[in-house]
């Protein structure tokens, strides 16, 4: 059973390793000469005002935050569906309970405007 | 030593699928500049080789042998990590994928739980790339890219549970077979779930960042986002992982909704027994490359979305709709 996965390891093991290699050619087979102004950030040909590091919409964390329920979510979901055929109706019924307070919270988001953007 | 001999079959294996794998993502960036070119009216990369042929070789040459630029200013070693975790889990998505009946890696039957898994990795090397750039526009691009990979990402996971609703297994070998049935292209699934078909490719583009949905990338506003610092193979390696990652795209729509590698005219009378000697994998490549297409078909055709719109569909139309067909799916199997 557990067999089954070592092949998975040993790709995602050398998924990285190609990764570092192709990286680590582009240092070996390329030009290394360092400039003050090439290393700065760049802005459009003119010195950065400040960091680079600013404050921003405060609706990219609410994203995030509907994101984490929603995931949480799908990964309730998935076992559900792959034994639908086996719990019948009444496995159905119970999921849809838990779907219908998600999509309560959901409406209630929706009306709250937490998805508008302008 | 057993062990040793399996790693290194396993290795082997890994590079037969690999290899061929960055060949097409290699074509596949003359594909999209020749058939961008052509809709444009234009004659499109023409130099390098026989009608351009070697085109993706001399630039890989190229990148290989460009600097590669380490901002005064930016983390280094995320800077150098971002990358390495963009392309890793677009390769290593492809370990469970089924090329032919029987003809995996790793037949494993959490084979959709794994790849939903991975293709959210992706999202870090993007995020970490932005932020360790500690420049605007990358920055800026990190952001608005991680609030839409993440809205599409939601999309895209309702549409993976229809599907495993319909086919009752996370296997992707069981999902084609699934499929399988006495009216060949009528059988698959893009008839019976059509919208959750339409809302997974459409959330695939967004999710790979392409136009139109490319507001991450946004050449005219900020430049080229989060790689606007990376130059040289560091570049190439994000190229290489978005490329990568929409042949994946393609390649998992062929599978979960036109059959895989199953022929279109499977149990039609005649039609069925003249292409029957077709070998699977040809179907298969053949539907991933009209998937493939359709991504540079849209390149060409469509403007960019605004944000705000962007949203909007993946909030407040695409996960109702899901929504909406896994209670009506969920009907259909326990009835």
């Amino acid at each position: 059973m557990l067999e089954n996965y070592l092949p998975v390891l040993v790709f995602m093991i050398l998924a990285a390793v190609i990764g570092m290699v192709m990286v680590g050619l582009g240092f070996v087979l390329g030009t290394r000469k360092p400039d003050d102004e090439k290393e700065s950030p760049y802005e459009c040909g003119f010195e950065a005002f400040e960091d680079a590091r600013i404050k921003f919409d405060v609706r990219y964390y609410l994203v995030a935050i509907l994101f984490i329920i929603f995931d949480l979510e799908i990964a309730f979901f998935f076992p559900w569906a792959v034994v639908l055929d086996e719990i019948g109706m009444v496995g159905y019924l119970v999921m849809m309970v838990f779907l219908a307070v998600l999509t309560i919270g959901f409406i209630y988001e929706w009306k709250k405007g937490a998805l508008e953007w302008e | 030593m057993d062990l040793f001999l399996d790693i290194l079959w396993i290795v082997v294996k890994i590079v037969a699928i690999v290899l061929p794998l960055m060949l097409c993502v290699a074509y596949y960036t003359l594909a999209e500049r020749k058939v961008i070119s052509y809709m444009q009216v234009r004659i499109g990369p023409n130099r390098v080789g026989p009608r351009g042929s070697l085109q993706p070789i001399a630039d890989a040459m190229k990148l290989m042998c460009k600097e590669i630029i380490l901002p005064r200013s930016a983390n280094k070693t995320l800077f150098l990590l971002a990358p390495m975790l963009s392309i890793g889990p677009a390769l290593a998505a492809w370990a469970v994928f089924p090329f032919d009946e029987g003809v995996v890696l790793a037949d494993i039957n959490a084979g959709l739980l794994y790849l939903l898994a991975l293709t959210s990795i992706g999202v870090y090397g993007v995020i970490i790339a932005g932020w360790a750039s500690n420049s605007k526009y990358a920055f800026l691009s990190a952001v608005r890219l991680g609030a839409q990979v993440v809205a599409y990402e939601i999309a895209m996971g309702f549409s993976l549970v229809v599907v495993l609703i319909a086919s009752g297994s996370l296997n992707l070998g069981e999902i084609v077979m699934a499929q399988q049935g006495s009216w060949g292209f009528f059988n698959w699934f893009w008839l019976p779930l059509f919208p959750i078909f339409i809302i997974y490719f459409v959330s695939g583009v967004a999710e790979t960042n392409r136009a139109p949905f490319d507001v991450a990338e946004g050449e005219s506003e900020i430049v080229a986002g989060f790689h606007v610092e990376y130059s040289g193979m560091t570049f190439a390696v994000f190229f290489l992982a978005e490329y990568a990652n929409m042949i994946l795209i393609s390649a998992l729509t062929a599978i979960m909704f036109l059959g895989g590698w199953l022929s279109p005219f499977h149990g039609v009378p005649i039609l069925g027994a003249i292409f029957d000697w077709i070998p699977g994998f040809i179907w298969l490549l053949l539907k991933t490359l009209v998937v493939a297409f359709l991504f540079l078909w849209f390149r060409a055709t469509f403007p960019r979305y605004r944000y705000d719109q962007i949203m909007r569909l993946g909030w407040k139309i695409f996960i109702p709709i899901t929504i909406v067909w896994i209670v009506v799916a969920g009907f259909a199997v326990v009835v």
